[in-house]
């Protein structure tokens, strides 16, 4: 691993370390210059490959480095790299499994559903469970949600192992072929059906979290219910 | 209509606005037509300059001398026992109630709401009982 600078400069631009003080502080005494052995140093600019045919002469001189064929007219900068770095989204303070969430968007606005986990992906892994309130395991951006302070224990819960982003990611539609008359009278989409893998992975995940949602009074009712806003309601006075 | 609370020494406040939002203090010394000098050593209160505007008077009133100092107000105060009589009183009970409304969980908002509504059968059934019964009378 290089070091940084062990030099820098001052105001106007001087360096602060002369040349032999640099010379000290890299100890460029200890460093001796590696001295490369001549004959490996040769490098070979030109082939000798042989020709077929009798008329050709047997041989071509040929460079073992190509020049280019073309050069461009414009000298182009270097693209800078980029220095962004793809980390896993962090996880809000009130986010914890077992929460109960209010879903903000989608299908399922309104409804109070409890978090399972978070997925790699970033994205929170929910369910209703769906013999509560309709909503499937899915997945969920947590900017779309309002984690309220009410929790479910589920740390004895075992969710499917199958259950990580590709499990809930959209299969893309096999591409129709270009033929005129059949596109025609064919659907344009193809309606989503639920594969009996999801209907099972949901009634396993639902008959663990049922137990634990009745045995606090009024939670499956609450979990029924919508959230909704009323006259008076602001939601940044309110706690959830 | 005259006037029960009135502004002077020893008047018992509540102070409205600022850091000491919610905290008793003494009426201590009068300083001009806007400001007053109050002080809360047994609820938190520095000695400092008021103005009106930010006090509510209570009922309550202690006997001291006026700029007495903190000692003598300790004593007064006590004596007279304002911090349990305040808590006792409607106003305080009911500014408690007000913060715990405000600060309710969305799983407890539901629950007052289902309270609600099961009060509110209760009350509207005996109502319509009520009302034809009467009907029926007249």
């Amino acid at each position: 691993m290089a070091h940084a600078s062990r030099n820098h400069l001052l105001a106007g631009g001087v360096p602060r370390y002369s040349r032999s003080a640099m010379y000290r502080r890299k100890a460029l005494y200890k460093r001796k210059k590696v001295k490369v052995d001549p004959k490996q140093k040769k490098s070979v600019h030109f082939k000798v490959k042989p020709v077929k045919g009798d008329k050709n002469g047997e041989k071509r001189v040929v460079p073992t480095k190509k020049t280019r064929r073309s050069y461009p007219t414009e000298d182009n900068p270097r693209r800078i790299h980029s220095r962004k770095v793809v980390r896993p989204q962090k996880l809000r303070a009130s986010l914890a499994p077992g929460c109960v969430l209010i879903l903000l968007a989608g299908s399922h606005m309104g409804k109070r559903v409890v978090f399972l986990k978070q997925l790699p992906s970033g994205q929170l892994l929910v369910t209703g469970p769906f013999c509560v309130n309709g909503v499937p395991l899915r997945r969920v951006n947590q900017a779309y949600v309002i984690a309220t302070k009410t929790k479910i224990d589920i740390s004895e819960v075992q969710l499917p192992e199958a259950l990580g982003d590709g499990y809930f990611k959209r299969k893309a539609q096999p591409k129709k072929s270009s033929g005129g008359e059949s596109e025609i009278f064919q659907d344009s989409e193809q309606k989503y059906s639920v594969s009996e893998q999801r209907k099972e992975d949901q009634k396993k995940v639902d008959s663990q979290l049922v137990p634990l949602i009745k045995t606090t009074p009024h939670m499956r009712q609450y979990l029924r219910s919508k959230f909704t806003l009323r006259k008076g309601q602001y939601p940044h006075m309110m706690v959830f | 209509m005259v006037f029960s609370r009135l502004v002077e020494i020893g008047r018992v406040a509540l102070i409205n606005e600022g850091p000491d939002r919610g905290k008793l203090c003494v009426i201590v010394d009068v300083v001009d037509q806007r400001k007053a000098l109050v002080d809360g050593p047994c609820s938190g209160v520095a000695r400092q300059a008021i103005g009106f505007g930010k006090l509510y008077l209570l009922d309550f009133k202690i006997r001291i001398p006026h700029s007495a100092r903190r000692k003598t107000i300790v004593k007064a105060y006590e004596k007279m026992d304002i911090g349990k009589k305040w808590e006792q009183s409607a106003w305080a009970k009911k500014l408690v109630a007000k913060a715990k409304k405000a600060s309710i969980t969305d799983f407890e908002r539901f629950k007052v709401k289902c309270l609600k509504q099961q009060r509110a059968r209760v009350l509207n059934k005996k109502f319509k009982e009520l009302k034809k019964a009467q009907a029926v009378q007249s």
